[in-house]
């Protein structure tokens, strides 16, 4: 069946089975190979993609459930090649990531996260960061520099 | 130099990495692929009575169905265990047959009978299903002591009793005289659990034939890929080594578990050759927990004695260890040379002896996992320590620091000579960042609200850069544990770093520019890091053991060393001065004391122009070096855990966690601090989360993230990490190795904290909440006693 949507601001359209899932519909038919799986029961969340504005586990819902969403994948967070989105900077900057493979799901996670936090006019803190990331999942950095990076990506998106 | 040694460096890996750039094995689709899907076997132990492969060879997309006898047939090779151990009685280990796809019998769940090939991985995964396997149900045995009794199942034909190895080290007769002598004896069983890695990156591969060149190329998640080449030509007969080309791209953490040639790579590999398709595997998660090796497993029992002054007087350690079904690569030294040789820890001990029975079981293979032995050993030595310190009434930091090793170095009685350590100063370190004077205070306030708060030590000494190369191979490896390097500077002078170490998350891009920004004095920006392609570096032997820093950056110093003597034998040339007043410094190769330079790129441009060069010298400017280290390195430290138990629940909360670590020079501070984050975490998973539980059958029921307990962001503290280091007189740079000491140092450190809030010692490991509640009830049952 055919399936279109909108990835990363440009409509994308795919004949693709009905089964198909929309991680593998972000990268095997579109090649978008920055959102990954990680595991196979949604708690990994190295899947996590924003659709409709909102953090979503890509693996746990069909492509066809996305047809004419708007999705945003990592590759689509920067706007452009030397201007990195906030989170992207406080990642590397706090040493946020080692192997790199959760990276993209924590990433879209944290802006998400941070995204709900301001519109709420809740402050962010250390504890609700930890609670938050319930359902992503990191084996290299025991957490420590993750927390400090949604932190400090925090204060960069609230000044940015 | 602000980017040299000691420097806190950004990533230069990162961007890729943030941006969604990484390449990962799955990440790559080649041309003509197909995927394979596994047909594993439901039962723990059973004897394959027939297997009817037409229903699936029907199936719409089906490429190939292909079968272990098949692959017997064309003569691939049995799984090997690389390290060989002679048991007490100078015989050989029990290796039984592994073949990729199981022939006669299946010995765990998730045994490989038959690889299917199709268009599409649901076709793939339709058709596995579709296979017809009859199973005749052998009776099972999934742990070690169980294993070991005097009629349970037979897994192994050539393995009677289960039995794999009954290996000694140490001296048994005065060990006893000096049990039987001793003031205090300290009796324990200890166990300890068996782990699933779980790197988040599942292993996958893409082998791909090409007929054309009789050629073969393997991407695949491996932490050594030139082993795996080795491997997978000398002993699998897959392909000679020249016509085989094993890549290792970005791989999403290892932990132990991608040392391993697995029999997926192997039939893919024979798969692709079989269909003439590129075979692409990728594990999902559950695969994962039923086929990557698993970590730990033993049961313990030991014994220590004491003077009367609480000097130790002699340690006794009887191990059994959980195997699994086969032996893995490097399965036999974990339990062995890995684990028993730490058995003196930080301590002057003169009397050890430890006995380890090796066992097959009916569950997944087990080898090495982050620390691999080491943490075991640890865990034997600071539980007993400390449990010692409670029977004798004694302060358990004074007990460990009467008995510290101070003079360098020192032979301890099982083989292991330390080279260099402050144990005092790591100590002292950790005690001032825990504030553990104010330990009594923090604790009356939690008992103010209902909590109990308990604080537990571990020092840890741990063994890294496995080596040298001859002392291993007596020990019975079966490979050298040198490295190679290759420094390659352009003719533009910008410099490729080709090594045989690799990075899946340590950071090698960056902390390997760092060393050679150092000596050179340029900016990493011209420094790349070439590694995991055998067509690109000639041969290395991976990153595992904490081994990169101390055996993989000493090859490049090596290789270095040579290329600083060629560069300055042409500037002195140039410049027409001495060899011996030559400097490097600010991107320029100078006349010391004079203005004359040549600029660093112009160096080699000469050298590659060869228009004006020493004669008789070589144009070009590359050398290698392979360096094969003199000894271990030994990471040492403190760590001291606080956790505040609810009694009422036993859910435990870790409040506080303080490690002191001696690892030597410290390349990039910021990247050491993240090793040990990761490995503290990994170490507080063991102690209070994970564990992997097979049922009677041998079904395993914690083969997903529902049932195996990861721990996540909110299960985890904030680490307070410190460094006293000295410096390791073994290598050039000094260096000591950082990746496992968090996994090793930290689970003693929890269970030794849990045990004193709960006041019962008897708690085994994970402590989950109900653990540590039923340890409570044992507490106010005994106190109700009295």
């Amino acid at each position: 069946m055919k399936i279109t949507m909108t990835v990363n601001g440009k409509s994308v359209s795919r004949d693709v089975a009905g089964n198909t899932l929309l991680v593998d519909y972000i990268r095997d038919h579109l090649r978008l190979t920055g959102t990954h799986v990680g595991c196979d029961t949604s708690q990994c969340g190295a899947c996590v993609v924003h659709l409709d504005g909102k953090a979503m586990k890509s693996c746990t819902m069909l492509a066809a459930s996305a047809e004419g969403a708007s999705v945003t994948t990592v590759e689509g967070l920067a706007t452009s090649k030397d201007d990195l989105h906030p989170m992207q900077i406080a990642f590397k900057e706090n040493h946020g990531l080692q192997c790199g493979f959760c990276t993209p799901g924590m990433i879209m996670t944290a802006t998400d996260m941070v995204a709900r936090y301001q519109a709420a006019g809740k402050t962010l803190t250390e504890d609700d960061i930890r609670h938050e990331l319930e359902g992503n999942i990191c084996r290299c950095t025991g957490y420590h520099n993750i927390v400090k990076s949604i932190s400090d990506g925090a204060s960069k998106m609230t000044s940015a | 130099m602000s980017e040299g040694i000691g420097a806190r460096v950004l990533r230069k890996e990162d961007k890729r990495f943030i941006t969604g750039k990484g390449r990962y094995t799955d990440d790559i689709i080649e041309a003509n692929q197909a995927y394979a899907a596994f047909v594993r076997s439901p039962h723990a132990h059973a004897r394959i009575v027939s297997l009817d492969t037409s229903a699936a060879l029907a199936m719409e997309g089906v490429e190939t169905v292909l079968t272990g006898p098949e692959l017997v047939a064309d003569g691939i090779g049995n799984i090997i265990c690389g390290w060989g151990i002679t048991s007490k009685d100078g015989t050989p280990m029990n290796m039984g047959a592994w073949s990729a796809l199981a022939t006669e019998k299946v010995r765990y769940v998730g045994d490989a009978v038959a690889i299917v090939v199709a268009d599409s991985k649901s076709q793939a995964q339709l058709a596995a299903e579709a296979v017809v396997v009859t199973y005749e149900e052998l009776p099972v045995v999934v742990g070690s002591v169980e294993a070991l009794a005097p009629n349970a199942p037979k897994i192994h034909d050539n393995a009677p009793g289960n039995v794999i190895f009954d290996w000694e080290i140490g001296d048994l007769a005065p060990t006893d005289a000096a049990l039987a002598s001793a003031a205090h004896v300290t009796e324990m069983e200890i166990t300890n659990n068996r782990l699933a890695p779980n790197p988040m990156e599942p292993r996958s591969a893409i082998a791909t034939f090409n007929e054309a060149e009789d050629h073969y190329t393997l991407y695949t998640t491996s932490q050594n890929p030139h082993v795996a080449r080795l491997v997978l030509s000398a002993f699998y007969n897959v392909a000679p080594e020249h016509k085989l080309r094993v890549i290792a791209p970005d791989v999403g953490g290892g932990f132990g578990s991608k040392i391993y040639i697995y029999p997926e790579e192997i039939a893919c590999l024979w798969a692709s050759m079989k269909s003439g398709r590129s075979v692409k595997w990728t594990s999902d998660r559950t695969e994962a927990f039923l086929t990557d090796a698993q970590g730990r497993d033993h049961v313990t029992t030991a014994k220590i004695g004491f003077d009367n002054e609480g000097k130790i007087v002699g340690l006794k350690v009887n191990t059994k260890a959980n195997l699994g079904a086969y032996m893995s690569l490097f399965s036999s030294a974990v339990p062995t040379y890995l684990y028993a040789t730490l058995l003196s820890g930080q301590y002057d001990i003169a009397n050890i002896y430890c006995d380890v029975q090796a066992v097959y079981t009916n569950t997944v293979p087990v080898d090495a996992y982050r620390g691999a032995g080491r943490p075991e050993a640890c865990y034997v030595v600071e539980r007993i320590m400390e449990t010692a310190a409670r029977e004798m009434g004694m302060d358990p930091a004074e007990l460990r620091a009467k008995n510290f090793v101070r003079s360098f170095p020192h032979q301890t009685p099982v083989i292991m000579a330390y080279d260099s350590g402050d144990f005092d100063a790591n100590l002292k370190q950790a005690q001032a960042a825990a504030d553990v004077s104010g330990f009594a205070a923090r604790k009356a306030e939690a008992a103010s609200r209902g909590k109990l708060r308990g604080m537990g030590y571990s020092n840890y000494i741990e063994a890294c850069g496995i080596a040298p190369s001859a002392a291993v191979g007596s020990l019975g490896a079966g490979v050298g544990l040198w490295e190679s390097a290759e420094v390659r500077v352009n003719p533009v002078g910008t410099i490729e770093i080709l090594t045989g170490s690799h990075s899946h998350g340590q950071g090698h891009e960056t902390t390997f520019a760092q060393i050679v920004a150092e000596r050179f004095d340029l900016p990493t920006e011209n420094i790349q890091i070439v590694h995991g392609d055998t067509d690109k570096v000639q041969f290395g032997m991976g990153t595992y053991g904490s081994r990169s820093g101390a055996v993989g950056m000493s090859a490049i110093v090596k290789a270095m060393d040579k290329v600083e003597a060629k560069v300055k034998k042409i500037a002195a040339h140039v410049l027409e001065a001495g060899e011996d007043d030559i400097v490097i410094e600010g991107g320029a190769v100078k006349v010391a004391g004079t203005d004359k330079q040549m600029l660093w790129h112009e160096v080699g441009l000469a050298a590659y122009t060869a228009h004006n060069i020493p004669e008789g010298m070589e144009p070009g400017l590359k050398e290698s070096a392979f360096y094969d280290p003199t000894n271990f390195t030994f990471p040492a430290g403190c760590y001291i855990c606080e956790v505040e138990v609810d009694p009422e629940t036993g859910v435990t909360e870790v409040v506080q966690f303080v490690a002191s670590d001696d690892f030597g020079t410290i390349i990039n501070p910021m990247i050491v601090e993240g090793q040990v984050h990761g490995g503290i975490a990994q170490g507080i998973g063991q102690a209070m989360l994970e564990n992997v539980v097979y049922d009677a059958a041998g079904q395993q029921l914690s083969a997903s993230y529902m049932d195996y307990a990861m721990p996540r962001a909110d299960d985890l503290p904030n680490y307070s990490v410190h460094h006293a280091s000295t410096t390791c007189p073994g290598n050039p740079l000094g260096m000591k190795g950082c990746g496992e000491a968090g996994a090793i140092g930290s689970p003693p450190a929890v269970i030794n904290a849990i045990t004193d809030a709960i006041g019962n010692n008897n708690l085994s490991m994970p402590a989950t909440p109900s653990a540590v509640w039923a340890a409570l009830q044992d507490v106010s049952q005994k106190l109700a006693a009295e």
